[in-house]
């Protein structure tokens, strides 16, 4: 009992020819197709080269293009004549030119002779994979598909379009239910007899010559009505791309194919020598082989996938640059955007910097140039200081910050007198935690010893300003963490908003808050207030602080440090 | 955009190649092997100018990679770059006195070549001082990487300029021919870089880096592109636009992913910045024949007059090409 090879061929000659030899020398015979489209020269060269094995056979040609009937013919054939030539043969491997058998044949052999009645073909049905690539799943078996999606994709696309808006169907014919998989199987003798002895057949191939992609579905359909034992899974390891073509093995793949546990693997680059050395020896030069671990390769494959469908969050780079809205992350990681805090608390970024474990910068939008934390002149990626540089492009500088310093958790501050062109890129980020108190921005203004014309003037734009931004915060499309609370709220109750921000940074252990930031004394900020008032601008973010009783009148000039205790 | 700016566009590119036909006759044969070129040889196109220096490893560096034919554009040279060339097996040179400017800076020459010569292979278009990177380039030759760009069907491949620079002054280590530059050049910027994207040609236009952080930073909009789209499979209708940053038609620009995935990318290191630099920026000052009157050059020697540095604290010393994979300054898509 042995196994027969059924070989596809249509490039790379060279290197289906020293598989073909490495099948031939362990005693299995080989039937190969070779694409009509290989000129007659190179295919009799082909031919001539293979001369001297015995058991190797030449089948039918079609012509085999991606996608149609073709290839399923070209198998036909060449199963028929395997199985018509070779009545030893029990289980028929199909394989293509460019498929590697990984583990030494001999192993293969054995391994089917003891399932000798099971069927390894991959065999889905359509309701139940979400494989296909462009929409067509059901739709595979149901319309026609006379037009060559590499050649004429416009009219297939039409032809798609119209059958659909015309409710065309076809029948599936009796007894059939669809089913799909890898197209590359390995039949007992029983089974694939059946399939090509069928007395329906002529009808089945009738009805899968107008199936699209009929090569992942012809046996494995048919397959289901006849086989007694289907083990639906591929022999062959064949990893697909996002777009359903299969990924290609190169020399550097060897230790993780060496660890497959698969017999055959494709597609292999032609060029990879060394693979094709180190598989293509004898047996006792492949039985150096590892524990097996096939977990590996998948995990590879199905990354690049993912890197290439969703690719990596906060990424802004020469080959990936999403739309508005569609960047599968806006930034790189979370972070902290504070508004008024360094204005109502003296100590707010060193306080802030000893209780979390983040790094605390000043006002990185300023007017006057980037304040980092510490004082530095750039950080991570080079990213320098200069306010001309970021404002080039603001929304550039935030994202390249927050993705150079992914891993280590960022908290600026920020205030209506900084650079504004970032607040819906930061408004729309999952990633941000905004903090605002609103109407803070008047202390500095309260505490400067500059004329109250010019005050006046800038309180107003300020409050403009601010309010604008309040108005994205509280938007629709809002996705960050938005806090907002008027100045007079916050003062009256400081402690349980600071505490909640503290857990959602998170410190790694949560902590009560040990000691607070020191506040500034608003000893007249009602009265200064009032005077803006009287001048006809109406302070109204900081909600209401009354004239006459100061909220923090009470206190003595320069407070203690406050500690809690609980 | 309609069908009539397609239809200018359509234009824009019958120009440029009726202007790079004009330009032919300007290059001048100095020795001529493209007829031992065969199908499916991965070229290379050049133009340069006094760069025998580098010469040797330049051409070593993409022999290795898989080049086969090197089609070099010799811009009046007065070191004997030109007989250098001449001497190699794998190079074919022309020679021209003709104004770099006035080929837009050797877009058209080149151009014309492509047409001629890259006609169905990949090209790489590079100056010597690029060194192309691409994912896997330490274990697959670039032809892995076209081969699987063209199981794809992706016609043109995009690689980032990244500006290399030595810690110290550029003077303090002197570049040797047949080295690597990157010994000496080994630092880089990781992560100040904008992008912004062309509407018009739909290409997308990258700033920063050591140039924009140290020379521009007070003109950022004046700072040199380093978009790049060195390697197409060249088809005689194509066309160069402004250096590699851009090309027609259109569609070859469309290197990127719009839905957040990621494609395939490399990165060009341009090891410009080293001790050659200082010289040739005076000389480039005289012949004002770069872009924009050598705006560039003269803020390079503005500043380097200064002893400027561009090393910084957070420079990132160059590793290999998975680092910059790491850091997102190329991408291997859904290359495995």
């Amino acid at each position: 009992m042995s196994v027969g090879i059924v070989m596809l061929v249509h490039t790379a000659l060279g290197r289906a020819e020293e598989v073909v030899r490495h099948w031939s020398a362990s005693g299995c015979p080989v039937v190969i197709h070779v694409d009509r489209s290989v000129p007659r020269k190179t295919y009799q060269k082909f031919v001539r080269a293979l001369d001297d094995l015995p058991d190797v056979e030449f089948s039918k040609r079609f012509r085999c293009e991606w996608g149609t009937w073709g290839i399923v013919a070209a198998t036909q054939a060449a199963s028929e004549r395997m199985l018509a030539q070779y009545p030893q043969v029990r289980h028929v491997y199909l394989a293509s030119g460019s498929c590697l058998p990984l583990r030494p044949v001999q192993e293969l052999i054995n391994y089917l002779d003891a399932r000798p009645q099971t069927d390894f073909i991959e065999s889905a049905t359509t309701a139940d994979v979400p494989w296909t690539v462009g929409g067509l799943d059901a739709e595979r078996f149901t319309l026609r598909f006379p037009f060559s999606w590499k050649k004429n994709r416009y009219l297939f696309d039409r032809y798609v379009a119209w059958q659909r808006f015309f409710r065309m169907k076809r029948k599936i014919p009796g007894g059939l239910v669809p089913h799909m998989g890898s197209q590359w199987w390995c039949l007992t003798r029983q089974t694939l007899s059946a399939i090509l002895q069928d007395p329906a057949r002529e009808e089945y191939d009738r009805y899968f010559r107008r199936v699209w992609i009929p090569d992942e579905s012809y046996f494995q359909t048919m397959a289901r009505q006849y086989s007694v034992n289907i083990e639906s899974r591929s022999l062959t390891l064949s990893k697909f791309d996002y777009q359903g073509k299969p990924h290609i093995f190169y020399d550097d793949h060897l230790q993780l194919l060496r660890r497959s546990d698969c017999f055959v693997a494709r597609k292999i680059w032609p060029r990879a020598q060394r693979l094709y050395d180190a598989f293509l020896t004898d047996e006792a030069g492949a039985m150096s082989r590892q524990e097996p671990n096939p977990g590996k390769i998948d995990r590879i494959f199905a990354k690049a996938v993912e890197r290439r469908m969703r690719g990596r969050a906060g990424l802004y780079m020469q080959s990936r640059f999403p739309r508005e809205d569609w960047e599968n992350g806006v930034t790189a990681a979370p972070f902290s955007m504070f508004q008024g805090f360094a204005e109502l608390f003296d100590n707010f970024e060193p306080w802030l910097a000893r209780a979390t474990d983040a790094r605390v910068h000043g006002h990185l939008f300023a007017p006057d140039g980037v304040h980092f934390a510490d004082g530095q002149n750039a950080i991570n990626g080079a990213l320098s200081d200069s306010a001309v540089l970021r404002d080039y492009n603001a929304n550039f500088f935030l994202t390249n910050l927050i993705w150079n310093t992914r891993g280590q958790r960022q908290c600026f501050q920020f205030g209506p007198a900084d650079n504004q062109v970032i607040n819906w890129r930061v408004a729309k980020d999952p990633n941000a935690q905004i903090s605002v108190i609103s109407g803070a921005w008047s202390i500095p203004l309260f505490r400067s010893n500059a004329d109250f014309r010019d005050l006046r003037k800038r309180a107003a734009e300020l409050q403009k300003i601010e309010s604008d931004h309040l108005d994205v915060l509280r938007s629709t499309w809002t996705k960050a963490r938005v806090r907002i609370w008027t100045m007079a709220e916050f003062i009256e109750a400081p402690m349980e908003p600071l505490q909640t921000i503290l857990d959602e940074i998170g410190t790694g252990t949560p902590q009560r808050l040990k000691e607070m930031p020191r506040m500034v004394s608003l000893r007249g900020f009602g009265q200064f207030l009032q005077n803006l008032k009287n001048q006809g601008m109406h302070p109204y973010l900081m909600g209401d602080f009354p004239v006459e009783q100061d909220v923090v009148q009470h206190r003595p000039e320069k407070p203690p440090r406050p500690y809690l205790v609980r | 955009m309609g069908v009539l700016g397609s239809y200018r566009m359509r234009l824009a590119r019958k120009r440029l190649r009726i202007r790079a036909l004009r330009k032919s006759p300007e290059l001048r044969r100095v020795s001529d092997r493209t007829d031992t070129i065969r199908p499916d040889e991965i070229l290379l196109f050049s133009t340069m100018r006094n760069e025998k220096v580098r010469l040797p490893y330049f051409l070593d560096y993409y022999r290795s990679m898989g080049v086969t034919h090197f089609l070099i554009v010799d811009n009046d040279s007065t070191d004997g770059s030109a007989d250098y060339l001449a001497d190699q097996a794998d190079v074919s040179v022309w020679r021209t006195r003709s104004s770099y400017r006035k080929s837009r800076y050797g877009v058209d020459w080149l151009n014309h070549l492509q047409s001629r010569y890259g006609h169905g292979h990949w090209c790489v278009v590079v100056d010597p001082d690029e060194f192309l990177l691409y994912p896997f380039c330490d274990t697959r030759p670039l032809q892995a990487l076209t081969d699987w760009l063209d199981t794809c069907s992706i016609r043109a491949f995009s690689a980032m300029l990244l500006d290399m620079y030595p810690k110290g002054r550029l003077e303090d280590q002197r570049y040797l021919p047949g080295m690597d530059p990157m010994e000496i050049a080994c630092w880089f910027d990781s992560g100040n870089y904008s992008i912004t994207r062309n509407h018009l040609y739909g290409n997308l236009w990258i700033q920063g880096g050591p140039r924009s952080r140290v020379f521009f930073r007070d003109e950022p909009y004046r700072a040199p592109a380093l978009n790049k789209i060195p390697l197409v499979k060249w088809d005689r209708r194509y066309a160069y636009v402004h250096s590699t940053h851009m090309l027609l038609p259109r569609g070859l620009n469309l290197v990127y992913d719009e839905w957040g995935g990621e494609k395939a990318s490399g990165v060009l290191l341009h090891a410009k910045f080293i001790d050659t630099f200082a010289d040739k920026a005076s000389e480039e000052i005289e012949r004002r024949q770069h872009y924009a009157e050598s705006y560039e050059y003269r803020a390079y020697a503005d500043n380097l007059g200064r002893d400027t540095q561009l090393w910084c604290k957070w420079s990132e010393k160059y590793i290999n090409w998975r680092q910059l994979e790491i850091l997102g300054l190329m991408s291997k898509g859904n290359w495995a």
